[in-house]
């Protein structure tokens, strides 16, 4: 039983995770990004939830959403000049606006962390035998599994999500066929940002506290799973992004409680292990190459 | 002709990559209606003359007119929105999207509903041969199958002229002679101009209104399929060492 409970947490860490990836995915599939600064939109939706701290969350949801999708849509606009600059300047770019977001945020509200405080009823648990279950794990299983079907019909079933796969899949020959590039670029963001804003609101019950490094942490993850999976195809970045969130909670409960500062050297010594033996990502088909 | 066709015209273009003269002062007209061959030995400038025509390059010194507008410095899209559109040596479909998809979001680009991108694809993909394909992924279509996926893309955007690049290779005899068929029906069910390039030289000489030849990045000669047969300095720098 003990073992169920650390599967139901674990699968809830890993649709968390998992957004995150998926959001880190979209981007790089649209242009070939790796967006470092994509956790500076869980702090800056954090730092908003801290500064709305009392507000209707009815005020504060939407709020934060608007924000985050306000500064990824930002972020689009500043990168938009480099689409066709070399890779390592455009990574270089993504980490300059990270480290500036970062510290402003430090400027602004220094490294102690402050309270985010919202939907404190989800950190309650219930007891079904012998398992407690908080309702965050629920809601958050809830919430990742119908945001990547949500995600996943966008793109087979919509006009614009065809093209986004189009341009995925070769943006040069996309373009040249008429697709609006502009357009799909900008989709991405706004969706991604989505992505960012629910990931934050259920990362609150186990993280309450944001600090300027809060979004880094949770995306230096993702972006690690988004590797381990295979970056080149969304699912296969999604599903590492949810394996890394798996295998952080698994490892964290098996970890007997003295042991649980070498969590961190546990997982990165199975990433390096994993990614010695399949570099081209865990659940990437064989010989697929730079193709979404 | 009862409609006096446009013409896709080129005028003494030129094309010169850091000193090196790729295409020298070539002037090339495709009226709509017409199917032109361009032949010529590789590295005689073919590709360079799409790229120019495509807006997948530009001239160093020369240009393009479509239909009565100076063209030269439009970019691809919007030259597949005004109606000219071209396709990829080796196909370039989207290997991710079905066959189906890579048709309707070259339809969705130029602007079309998703009613008519689906339906269009559907007699696109009827029209190739590639209906039982309809759901397969590209990336695992044979590369013949691409390569005319290639081709039933670029007519998705219902263009006026087209510029189509070695889309038979890869294609057995049947399937080629199909391929002209499909040619000739471009050009008289949906008036539109075709130039070809194509290494395949029965198919050019059965299918072609009129050739052009590019020998060096320069017109070697230009004339009927029957002048280009016969003409001497063509055979000696191309039909003679393919066709044997």
């Amino acid at each position: 039983m003990r073992y169920v409970q650390y599967f139901i947490d674990a699968v809830a860490l890993g649709s968390l995770y998992s957004l995150v990836a998926l959001g880190i995915g979209l981007i790089f599939g649209v242009m070939r990004l790796i967006n470092l600064a994509q956790g500076e939109l869980l702090m800056v939706g954090g730092y908003t939830l801290f500064a709305t701290n009392g507000w209707s969350v009815f005020v504060r949801v939407p709020l934060v959403l608007l924000v985050i999708v306000g500064l990824a849509l930002l972020m689009e606009r500043a990168f938009r000049r480099l689409r066709s600059a070399a890779p390592a300047t455009m990574l270089v770019m993504t980490f300059a606006v990270s480290f500036l977001l970062r510290s402003i945020a430090q400027k602004r509200w220094s490294a102690q962390g402050k309270s985010m405080n919202i939907f404190s009823g989800l950190s309650h648990a219930f007891t079904v035998g012998q398992l407690r279950i908080r309702y965050v794990t629920l809601v958050s299983i809830a919430v990742g599994g119908v945001l990547l079907l949500g995600v996943n019909l966008f793109l087979n079933r919509t006009d614009i999500g065809l093209q986004m796969r189009a341009v995925a899949s070769d943006r040069r020959i996309a373009q040249a066929l008429g697709v609006r590039t502009n357009r799909v670029v900008v989709t991405a963001f706004a969706l991604s940002g989505v992505l960012a804003t629910a990931a934050l609101l259920l990362f609150v019950p186990q993280r309450p506290t944001v600090t300027p490094d809060f979004g880094l942490q949770i995306a230096i993850v993702a972006l690690i799973g988004v590797v381990v999976g295979g970056m080149d195809r969304l699912a296969p970045a999604t599903f590492g992004g949810f394996s890394i969130g798996f295998a952080n909670s698994m490892v964290f409960s098996l970890l007997p409680t003295g042991q649980r500062v070498f969590l961190d050297s546990v997982l990165y010594g199975l990433v390096i292990i994993v990614l010695l033996l399949r570099p081209q990502g865990l659940f990437q088909r064989e010989r697929q190459t730079t193709r979404v | 002709m009862t409609e006096r066709p446009g013409s896709l015209h080129a005028t003494a273009l030129s094309r010169t990559y850091a000193g090196v003269r790729a295409l020298e002062g070539v002037t090339i007209t495709v009226r709509r209606h017409e199917v032109i061959g361009l032949i010529g030995p590789n590295g005689a400038g073919k590709s360079t003359l799409v790229n120019l025509l495509s807006g997948f390059d530009f001239p160093t010194s020369g240009s393009v007119m479509l239909e009565g507008f100076d063209i030269t410095t439009w970019s691809a899209h919007r030259r597949v929105r005004s109606g000219l559109v071209r396709t990829f040596q080796h196909g370039h479909a989207f290997p991710g999207l079905t066959a189906r998809e890579n048709i309707e979001v070259a339809a969705l680009g130029t602007g079309a509903a998703r009613g008519v991108a689906a339906r269009r694809a559907t007699e696109l993909l009827e029209l190739m041969g590639l209906a039982d394909h309809s759901n397969a992924e590209a990336a695992t279509l044979p590369h013949g199958d691409e390569r005319l996926l290639g081709v039933a893309r670029a007519l998705a955007t219902m263009p006026k002229f087209v510029l189509l690049d070695e889309p038979a290779a890869g294609l057995n005899e049947d399937e080629i002679s199909a391929f002209a068929d499909i040619i000739k029906l471009v050009r008289d069910e949906r008036n539109a101009g075709i130039l070809l390039i194509e290494h395949n030289v029965p198919l050019v000489l059965g299918v072609c209104d009129r050739i052009h030849v590019l020998d060096q990045g320069e017109t070697l000669a230009e004339g009927s399929p029957t002048e280009i047969r016969n003409h001497p300095a063509v055979a000696d720098a191309y039909l003679g060492a393919t066709a044997g």
